[in-house]
């Protein structure tokens, strides 16, 4: 069965695995292995990848140079998955992850987190998978057992599972994914099988919806393989009874590197590695036909033809896609004025509001793309491309390969499900903020060509008329900071990364400062845009507290927030009975716009507590001297 | 197809497997000659050549299948089969 269909073919796959094989340098063998992830590929070309990678990932200062997240997850199973493991990693270097994969033997999942297991301990999971299936701990129960029996039979197993993430949390502190169950009973009364609450269909059903519901409500994220079952994405690969009963494999070997991309997709979200932006070609991609020759009135797009209907379909999907909170751009060639003029169609269903940044030129796509992201003040690799032209697509992934560009099947009607399968937007969360992004970058945009149109600086920061609402990180805050906390990586000193666990857990430990930044303007809300987390740490000296994390959007950078919020942090702390604060700067390939933070904002160098990583740098600010910074933010507190 | 065919072409599914080019088989070759042909790796390498001869193994056959002849005539009894 095909998959990964999104992904280009590689014209000799087999031969470039064998050519790469002979590299001797760990570190190049491990690029390479990256490079080729990007390519569509089967089960063994996968195993393949993964055993040239192997060989040059676990040193830290390679990973990072390849831009590459560390994560280390464990998972625990009711079925076999160790043939699933190289495809797993392969992906994650597909999705920028370097991880590191802990098995218990299958079937021990509960032993692995109810007893003391030590080497899971010393694993210490970020993440810790739990990978079951229907056959595992079947329901006791007749097939004419009551109603209330059911219920009651499925409390208990989602009790039982309950009690497993709350050993995972707080043992390890770790984020949970919960696998949903296949169904893989064949059925006993066909489609009256939901009429009968103990048939097995019926069970796993409501046991799934039960997990569901139980996992949104314990900050628990899904792996909801049945709900791929669903939509047959495995096609035959999922519960197969030959490789159950020859290896207890729910899924067959084949489908691996499909579930090693499901599985990737979601540890890359939450780790902020999720893209952001769906940038769109215009002439026959949104539209059919060439609107600088056909004209407005002679472009195909809304009811009245089929053709016409299915680009309608695909500009619905991308629309929801920026209700969702995606960041829609246009990459066109094409006179400006032209393109802008066609969103007057009456049928367009994407507004030319909807999106953030609208370049239509004749200048090469590439180049495009890069203005579009500076525009954005986002990454290159939170950008995804899409444009019916096979030939751009190919020069993009040549110039720019941090842009995903999907490989799109022939009939447009098929783009939706498409861009959907190759999975670019998984989300691990979805608050209020997401709702009005879209616009919200537009109004940035706005504020841009303000600042432009400005002659003083004072003037247009003034003019802005901003309120910066502070607020202690609880249970009302906690969703969307950890979000930010996962996915801000450019102004962002320390770059670490927290669960929701971990936050709930740092904001309630005594001594601690966690706050939660919220900028509105007269443009609008920009919604929650910074978190400060401040907590002792012992290498300090008395008297001094650590800003463990600073990080704020992108999208409010030189308009003096920093310099709020450091007067803000600095009452805090006073308050608190602390005598000075000590920033860290931790160097990443992407916080270099940080560098100068601190001494910026007026503190000096400290010297480097014990046990600090080797290339941070940290500085103190004493709080006996502190004056109010000046800047033209009205602050409200909390 | 001949026995012959099928042997190099089986050669090649499993060079793919253990990911070592200059591996070659004979009818003889077991799991005990080859380092890595576990038991995780022999349900890989029965999918990897139902995958490329186009042909399904049933559960019964699977268990019988411990070298690299036997594989083979199985193969050319079912593409024979068709």
């Amino acid at each position: 069965m095909e998959q990964l269909l999104w992904l280009p073919p590689h014209p000799g796959l087999g031969e470039a695995l064998s050519d790469a094989k002979r590299i001797t340098d760990p570190a190049e063998r491990l690029a390479r292995a990256l490079t080729l992830s990007g390519y569509r590929r089967d089960f063994t070309q996968t195993a393949r990848i993964d055993r040239l990678a192997t060989e040059g990932q676990g040193e830290p200062a390679q990973t990072a140079t390849l831009g590459l997240t560390s994560l280390r997850v464990a998972v625990l199973s009711s079925h076999t998955v160790d043939h699933l493991l190289p495809a797993v990693r392969v992906a994650g270097l597909g999705r920028r992850l370097a991880l590191s994969l802990y098995v218990a033997p299958y079937g021990l999942y509960r032993q692995a987190l109810l007893s003391d297991d030590r080497a899971l301990a010393d694993f210490a999971p970020q993440v810790v998978v739990l990978a079951l299936d229907a056959r595992d701990a079947p329901l006791q129960l007749p097939l004419d057992a009551s109603e209330a029996e059911v219920v009651a039979a499925i409390d208990d197993r989602v009790g039982e599972l309950r009690q497993l993430w709350r050993r995972a949390r707080e043992r390890h502190a770790a984020q949970i994914i919960q696998q949903t169950l296949v169904p893989v009973d064949p059925p006993l009364f066909g489609s009256f099988e939901a009429h009968v609450p103990a048939s097995p269909f019926a069970l796993t059903q409501r046991l799934n919806d039960a997990i569901r519901q139980a996992a949104a409500a314990d900050g628990v994220l899904l792996l909801d393989l049945a709900w791929h079952a669903a939509q047959g994405s495995y096609g035959a690969g999922l519960a197969d009874p030959v490789r159950w009963h020859q290896a207890k494999q729910l899924v067959s070997p084949e489908l691996a590197p499909l579930y090693g991309d499901h599985l990737a997709r979601i540890l890359a979200a939450g780790v902020g590695l999720s893209r952001k932006c769906l940038v769109l070609d215009l002439d026959n991609t949104l539209w059919g036909g060439v609107v600088g020759d056909d004209g407005i009135d002679g472009i195909r797009l809304g009811q009245g033809s089929a053709t016409g209907e299915a680009f309608l379909a695909f500009q619905h999907y991308a629309a929801l896609l920026a209700r969702r909170g995606i960041i829609l751009a246009v990459c066109s060639k094409n006179d400006h004025a032209v393109a802008e003029a066609a969103f007057g169609h009456p049928e367009m269903a994407i507004a030319r509001a909807d999106i953030a940044a609208f370049v239509a030129n004749w200048d090469d796509k590439a180049g495009n793309l890069r203005r579009i992201a500076a525009m954005l003040d986002i990454g290159l690799d939170a950008l995804v491309f899409v444009d019916d032209n096979p030939a751009e697509r190919d020069i993009v992934r040549r110039e720019l390969p941090q842009v995903a560009v999907p490989e799109l099947p022939d009939d447009v009607a098929d783009y939706p499900a498409r861009v959907a399968a190759a999975g670019y937007f998984e989300a691990v969360s979805f608050t209020a903020d997401d709702l009005g992004r879209g616009r919200s970058y537009a109004a940035n945009a706005e504020r841009k060509a303000a600042l432009s149109q400005a002659t003083d600086m004072e003037g247009y920061l003034r003019g802005l008329e901003m309120r910066l609402e502070i607020s202690r990180i609880g249970e009302a805050e906690r969703a969307r900071a950890t979000q930010l906390i996962n996915k801000t990586n450019q102004f962002n000193l320390t770059t670490r990364r927290y669960s929701e666990a971990e936050v709930e857990r740092l904001a309630n430990a005594p001594g601690s400062l966690a706050l939660a930044l919220r900028l509105k303007d007269k443009f609008g809300d920009n919604g929650l845009i910074g978190v400060l987390l401040a907590r002792p740490d012992p290498a300090l000296e008395p008297g001094e507290v650590l800003i463990d994390s600073w990080l704020m959007s992108c999208r409010v950078l030189g308009r003096q927030v920093e310099d709020a919020a450091l007067d803000v942090l600095a009452r805090a702390a006073q308050a608190a009975g602390y005598r000075a604060l000590v920033g860290e700067y931790r160097p990443t390939a992407r916080n270099g716009m940080v560098a100068e933070h601190y001494p910026r904002l007026g503190f000096g160098q400290r010297p480097t507590p014990a046990g600090a990583t080797a290339d941070a740098t940290f500085w103190r600010y004493r709080l006996d001297t502190h004056q109010p910074t000046s800047h033209f933010i009205e602050v409200k507190d909390a | 197809m001949t026995q012959a065919d099928i042997m190099e072409r089986l050669t090649e599914v499993f060079r793919d497997v253990f990911d070592e080019d200059e591996l070659t088989l004979s009818p003889d070759t077991t799991a005990d000659d080859i380092d890595g042909w576990d038991s995780q790796t022999h349900v890989i390498l029965i999918v990897a050549a139902e995958q490329r001869f186009g042909v399904k193994f049933r559960t019964a056959e699977l268990e019988s299948l411990h070298n690299v002849g036997h594989f083979a005539q199985l193969i050319g009894a079912k593409l024979e089969g068709r």
